[in-house]
């Protein structure tokens, strides 16, 4: 049985046997991504009812555990409405805008040494153009419904990202100078040696400008604007039902996730145990992703939201010229050779 | 064929057709959309030529800042398509004087006779370990540092002159909030607790 499936595998062309590793590689790597968007929204109720007072979904299953299913499955089964006059092609491409940069710039992401889809030198720069892509979803959302609303949401979002884009940037060149290098495995590696050799000491002010630019990039609270359900209803979505509301939802998600995993992966030392003899591997990086991604449920839970002109102060008048600062204090410090970096 | 040859065609077909559709599509939003699925295959195209920063730049920097204010501005103000059109048949022939003009030039220029593919070897591949990213930073930071540092100097002066030009002093009567101070409040500034016993109501 195993000798004639190996015969037929060799006896493929080699195009399409490469082509195929591949893309059971994009499916190891998509499946399990996919799965923990649907328990991040499960855990994000709960969290937040436990924070809140109350208990949350728990129901369907076992505690609950098969809410994001039943959710699933009602979504699926929804009418996807097309409002009037509104541009049927972009109207149902921009879901797709949203969730494939959301889901590609996983290709970078070391889960563990050599663990890694595409190994590209330029990872850093790939991760941020496609955040950087991610925007087009939400203006093509906005300007496809043919709604004052969507369109209102639209705008903040695309004015907020855009700014917090800098900051962002700006951030990861800091990164980039103490790590010596663009790709990701190298940046863990660089960190290498326990919990107090990690880059979120020496850059700290970088870290929390990293994560908060993050929180802003991915439209969550408390920077949620583009949705503002008190003032536009739900912003860019509002037209979108069923399934093509999911997608939204679901590309949200997983940029969530995809922040989180980068802040595991750049400032906390990705699959490097925090113990400087302790076993590396991929329960660290999932650890750590995880960590981080609590914290967007508890600033959920905790903050409430920012008024659009205060998001478009913090992020260019203190996020900004913290991060210039830093890089500048770098510098400094990597020319007179204090510091884990080198020249 | 191999599989560059392949996907070389393939992005620049859909460059050329995306190209062409920038100028013929009648809505301006759609417009500004081809021009970023044009930026989007230049850079495949750039990928293809083992340079891939710079194909990575092109779509951080065009295709996720410079058309995203494009769209942002086209979306906001309303284009009226039929006053634009109205010259078209009268403009024709100077217009398509000029453009002839243009691709002689250039088929003059850059035609096969100088750089043809017969002229040139194909350029050797990189060797696996070759970093577009190192080749560039070297080059940029050590053989051509003045010009560099230039450049970025003139970018900074045209920050500094496009922000004085759209400065406008605001009237004097213009409030504004202090952020600083809207977080040093505290309860003792706003609020005032008075405590008072319960009155019976007298009857009239």
């Amino acid at each position: 049985m195993m000798e004639s499936i190996a015969a037929m595998w060799s006896a493929l062309p080699e195009l399409l046997r490469v082509s195929l590793v591949i893309q059971g590689k994009i499916l190891l790597i998509i499946v399990p991504v996919m799965l923990s968007v649907a328990y991040l929204t499960y855990a994000e109720r709960r969290v937040i009812g436990y924070m809140q007072r109350r208990r949350g979904p728990n129901r369907v299953g076992y505690y609950g555990l098969l809410q994001p299913i039943a959710d699933g499955l009602k979504l699926l089964s929804k009418e996807v409405i097309l409002p009037t006059n509104a541009n049927r092609f972009l109207f149902l491409l921009a879901p797709i805008l949203s969730i494939g940069p959301a889901l590609a710039a996983w290709a970078v992401i070391p889960f563990s040494e050599g663990w890694i889809l595409a190994d590209i030198d330029a990872a850093l720069l790939y991760v941020l153009a496609l955040t950087a892509i991610g925007v087009y979803g939400v203006i093509i959302a906005g300007w496809a419904s043919n709604s004052k609303y969507a369109f209102l949401g639209a705008m903040r979002s695309a004015a907020q990202m855009v700014s917090y884009e800098i900051a962002m940037g700006f951030a990861l060149v800091g990164v980039l100078m103490a790590g010596g290098s663009l790709n990701l495995g190298a940046i863990t590696q660089a960190q290498e040696g326990g919990l107090f050799s990690w880059f979120w000491l020496p850059l700290l002010p970088l870290f929390v400008v990293y994560f908060i630019a993050g929180v802003a990039e991915t439209n969550r609270l408390p920077f949620d604007v583009a949705e503002g359900e008190s003032e536009i209803v739900a912003g860019f979505h509002v037209e979108y039902s069923g399934m093509a509301f999911a997608i939204f939802f679901l590309a949200e998600y997983a940029n969530m996730i995809l922040i989180a995993a980068l802040a595991g992966v750049l400032f906390l030392g990705g699959w490097q145990s925090p113990f400087p003899d302790g076993t590396d591997g991929l329960h660290w990086f999932l650890v750590k992703t995880a960590v981080m991604a609590f914290f967007y449920l508890w600033f959920r839970a905790t903050f409430p939201r920012y008024r659009y002109d205060q998001v478009m102060r913090l992020g260019w008048k203190v996020f900004i010229p913290v991060t210039i600062i830093w890089i500048f204090v770098e510098g400094v410090m990597a020319w007179f050779q204090v510091g884990p970096w080198s020249v | 064929m191999p599989v560059e040859q392949i996907t070389f065609w393939i992005f620049s077909a859909i460059m050329i057709a995306s190209a062409l559709r920038v100028i013929t599509a009648r809505n301006p939003v759609h417009s500004v959309l081809f021009l970023v699925l044009t930026f989007f295959t230049a850079a495949a195209l750039w990928l293809l030529l083992e340079a891939e920063f710079l194909g990575i730049v092109l779509v951080l920097v065009y295709v996720g800042a410079v058309m995203v204010l494009f769209l942002f501005v086209v979306m906001m103000i309303d284009v009226n398509i039929a006053p634009l059109r109205e010259g078209f048949v009268r403009f024709l022939p100077l217009g398509a004087l000029v453009g002839i003009v243009m691709v002689a030039e250039l088929v003059l220029i850059v035609g096969p006779r100088y750089f043809g593919s017969d002229r040139y070897e194909a350029p050797p591949s990189a060797p696996a370990d070759y970093s577009n990213t190192e080749a560039l930073g070297r080059l940029l930071y050590s053989e051509y540092l003045y010009q560099f540092e230039i450049a970025a100097f003139i970018l900074l002066v045209s920050i500094i002159a496009a922000i004085t030009l759209t400065m406008r002093k605001r009237p004097e009567t213009t409030k504004y909030q202090t952020p600083g101070n809207q977080v040093r409040a505290d309860r003792a500034d706003r609020l005032r607790v008075v405590r008072m016993d319960s009155e019976r109501r007298e009857r009239p």
